[in-house]
């Protein structure tokens, strides 16, 4: 893990003293709201419909049990006892007073923690393959990557007010865990002919109102020039990005109008200007980053993990967690363990002060102090050596965190929709709670197999819904809540947004509507075939005759 | 207009003359990328400093190699939130070197110092009395920054770099 | 919002400090309880009390504006969902 030095330390200590006084000025009246709100978003305070909200970065996904426990301590300190994993690897905290915001940071920056950039028209929090490092199938460690991203982007004197927000993905491997494709910048790490390590550039890709697949500027650019040309790429859209019309001030749209042809000419240019500049990254600073995400040194295990192996063969339960929640880890002996924050009638992505407290001693027990934030609103221990998952299974189970889900019909990431947010349509949570109920049989989630539903509360699709399998929108229809499903999408390496079902159905038919569509799925797929190659064979038709029949 | 540079309020010497309006003899003016272009042999003749005005969707292309003509540019923020202006102070500085008085116009607002400053500008023409009243607070608020680019302060890797140097030799 | 209101009108906001729903009662005061909030059919009188409001966004409150409420036996109701989770929290 990166671990700060002092001026790191003097660095996020000062941002929160500079937080401090503006909002004091705030309080007192010498700033206009208008004036603050710049300010507070990037130092991640919205104001929602009960609160303000602060979203703490965990940059590229990666914490440890000292920063959980710190974030369990917010929770009690400075709200109700619980925090919210976002599809950004951020942590949110719903009810948080703007008079204690600065202190809250303030315990942020205690553990090496920020909120700096989670929100605002500046380079967000960089988000990276929650399986980092651990990965059996990575070519290259992309948190290294992010963590010189993150410093470049911290504080950036040139883009700190861009046209509109501004997200980075990076993705080590070949399987995009990291939506890298959906991003206004998503890197992906891969091999030139030479067999050096390098990035594919992927630019203005990204969800919202005008859901677009990002398009490729670079097929294989140095790493001594990953700055230089991300700086280029954002001098770019800061000069030329729409400003008139908060809904094509995205970059994507840039692409879009430019085309990518000029595009690609112009960020070419103004990067063949800087790239031998102070951006170029010596050898020697990529050398100290790397250093900080050395693999830990693993203890050597036997070959032979007997209380596992017993218990896989006495108790289905633990069988089907392993089989479900636990892959494969690039260390032989060990295992990467993923906790389901989607239990039946959960808000997804919610846990308690308590249940982060319980994954912190896990981490420090069984996973070397370390803990991961999946973009799919889960937690992973990382490293669990293979003979002690029966020990965190049974700790994970009593805290709720063991629903062997993953990946499978009630692992729904959704956002927090009407019943917090200030932008929405329609509320999120309610619908993953009904449709987690109505799949409460294990044995018929295991049946249908691998199968996302992505659910956001209005067309800012914070909930990814373009990218489920079944997408789901809520929408206002005359003042009620009516939800429009979309089949297909797909976040990884074969992405693809997903189509119109139909019209958009009531709060009372959405449910009946999902499970349609799943039965749909089940009466039709050819032996072995998932939800999404069955969709590629046979399209809408079947799903949107079943889905509308009269009952 | 109430100018401030270096934390302190400076008087002005310079007129920023509209396009249809006259120019006045000798004193230094401010005419737009328009007027420079329409009628620089005129500009060029006359013996008073002369100052750019560009609007925030110029292209510092086209007068960067030129710039060292120009006493001062002065750059806008039609809105404090429009954060254009900041990459043509970059440019002008790093790219085309521009040496003179780099003023910016428009929305300054004391929070917004910091990122100007860095970016290269020098003063601000601003009616708000809290840029000088928090002047000192902002400019002070940060030991370093993390980009090797811009200005003011050293980088966090400087810093790092020189610590570290004297234990490497030992 | 073009919309006419068919109820009465009230102001609410978000109060600066912690960001608590807000109503506004009589002249200078904000209350979290929709029962005092003060209520107006005449929408011109409405406006004038939005602007009275606005003059408090500057120390007290954030992004005050008009909603409409229904007034019954059991007290004044918000008319829309949003304003319903607003006034009784989330639902979940
Ligand atoms: S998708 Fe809409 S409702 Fe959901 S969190 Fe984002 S802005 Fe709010």
């Amino acid at each position: 893990m990166y671990a700060y030095d002092r001026h790191d330390r003097m660095f996020v200590h000062a941002r929160v003293e500079q937080f401090r006084d503006q909002a004091a000025r705030r309080l007192k009246g010498e700033l206009s709201e208008d004036e603050f709100k710049p300010l507070r978003l990037q130092n991640g305070l919205y104001l929602q419909l009960h609160a303000y909200m602060l979203r703490v970065a965990i940059p590229y996904g990666t914490l440890d049990a000292r920063q959980m426990r710190q974030l369990a301590l917010i929770a009690r300190r400075h709200d109700r006892g619980f925090g919210h994993f976002t599809t950004r690897q951020n942590i949110q905290f719903n009810w948080i007073k703007l008079e204690e915001a600065a202190d809250a940071l303030h315990l942020l920056a205690e553990v090496d923690m920020h909120a700096i950039q989670t929100s605002g028209n500046c380079i967000r929090n960089v988000t990276a393959d929650a399986w980092a490092g651990v990965a059996p199938d990575e070519i290259e460690d992309p948190r290294i990557w992010s963590e010189i991203i993150r410093q470049w982007s911290t504080n950036h004197p040139e883009f700190s007010f861009l046209p509109r927000k501004f997200k980075i993905a990076v993705t080590g491997s070949p399987a995009d865990r990291a939506a890298v494709k959906v991003h206004d910048i998503g890197l992906r790490m891969h091999r030139n002919a030479a067999g050096e390590t390098g990035f594919e550039v992927i630019v203005g890709g990204g969800l919202g109102r005008t859901p677009i697949i990002g398009t490729t500027l670079k097929d294989w650019l140095p790493k001594r020039d990953l700055l230089s040309y991300l700086e280029a790429t954002l001098r770019v859209y800061n000069r030329y990005g729409r400003r008139d019309n908060i809904y094509k001030a995205r970059i994507k749209i840039l692409v879009h109008e430019l085309g990518p042809e000029k595009m690609r000419d112009e960020v070419e240019v103004e990067f063949q200007t800087i790239r031998d500049g102070a951006l170029a990254l010596p050898a020697e600073t990529i050398a100290e980053i790397a250093a900080h995400f050395a693999p830990p040194r693993y203890a050597k295990q036997p070959g032979f993990a007997p209380a596992h192996e017993t218990l896989r063969r006495t108790s289905p339960g633990y069988r089907r967690w392993v089989e479900t929640n636990v892959v494969p880890h690039r260390e032989p002996g060990y295992a990467i363990v993923h906790f389901s924050l989607k239990p039946e009638g959960g808000v997804p992505g919610d846990a308690t002060a308590e249940q982060m407290e319980a994954v912190a001693d896990l981490a420090e027990k069984h996973s070397l102090g370390e803990i991961r934030v999946t973009h799919t609103q889960n937690l992973v221990l990382p490293h669990v050596a293979v003979e002690d998952l029966p020990a965190v299974w049974r700790a994970a189970e009593a805290v709720g965190f063991a629903t062997p889900n993953l990946d499978l019909v009630t692992d729904i990431i959704a956002c927090p929709g009407l019943d917090y947010c200030s932008l929405a349509n329609a509320r999120s949570i309610p619908v993953a709670q009904r449709i987690t109920r109505r799949f409460a049989d294990l044995g018929r989630v295991h049946e249908i197999g691998p199968l996302s539903i992505k659910i956001s509360g209005c067309i800012n699709a914070c909930g990814h819904h373009h990218i489920g399998a079944i997408g789901i929108l809520g929408v206002d229809k005359q003042g009620e809540e009516f939800y429009q499903i979309t089949l297909g999408g797909n976040a990884g390496p074969e992405a693809r947004l997903g189509d119109l079902l139909g019209p958009a159905v009531s709060a009372d038919r959405v449910v009946d509507t999902v499970e349609a569509v799943v039965e749909a799925y089940l009466a039709i797929r050819a032996p072995g075939e998932d939800f999404l190659a069955t969709y590629a064979r046979l399209g809408l038709a079947p799903f949107k005759e079943r889905a509308y029949a009269p009952r | 207009m109430p100018l401030v540079r270096d934390g302190k309020a400076v008087a002005d010497g310079w007129t920023t003359v509209a396009d249809d309006a006259a120019l006045p003899a000798d004193a230094p003016v401010i005419v737009s990328f328009a007027r420079w272009r329409a009628e620089r042999a005129v500009l060029e003749q006359r013996n008073a400093p002369l100052g750019l005005g560009l609007k925030n969707t110029d292209a510092v292309e086209e007068v960067g190699p030129e710039i060292h003509r120009f006493g001062l540019v002065a750059l806008n923020f039609p809105k404090f939130s429009d954060g254009r202006a900041y990459s043509q102070a970059r440019l002008l500085r790093e790219r085309y070197g521009f040496k003179g008085d780099l003023r910016a116009t428009g929305q300054v607002l004391p929070d917004q110092l910091i990122h100007m400053l860095r970016a290269g500008f020098d003063s601000f023409d601003t009616a708000d009395a809290r840029v000088l009243q928090q002047w000192s607070k902002s400019v002070a608020a940060y030991h370093a920054f993390y980009q090797p680019i811009g200005r003011l302060r050293p980088t966090l890797d400087n810093l790092r770099r020189e610590e570290a140097r004297p234990a490497a030799a030992d | 919002m073009s919309r006419k209101p068919k109820g009465p009108q009230a102001v609410t906001a978000n109060r600066l400090g912690d960001g608590a729903v807000v109503y506004l009662a009589e002249t200078g005061r904000w209350s979290t309880r929709l029962e005092e909030a003060r209520l107006l059919l005449d929408a011109a009188q409405a406006d004038a009390m939005l602007d009275e409001a606005g003059r408090d966004a500057a120390t007290r409150v954030v992004g005050p504006y008009l909603i409409e409420v229904e007034t019954g036996d059991a007290g004044p109701r918000v008319a829309s969902l949003r304003e319903r989770i607003r006034a009784t929290g989330p639902t979940i």
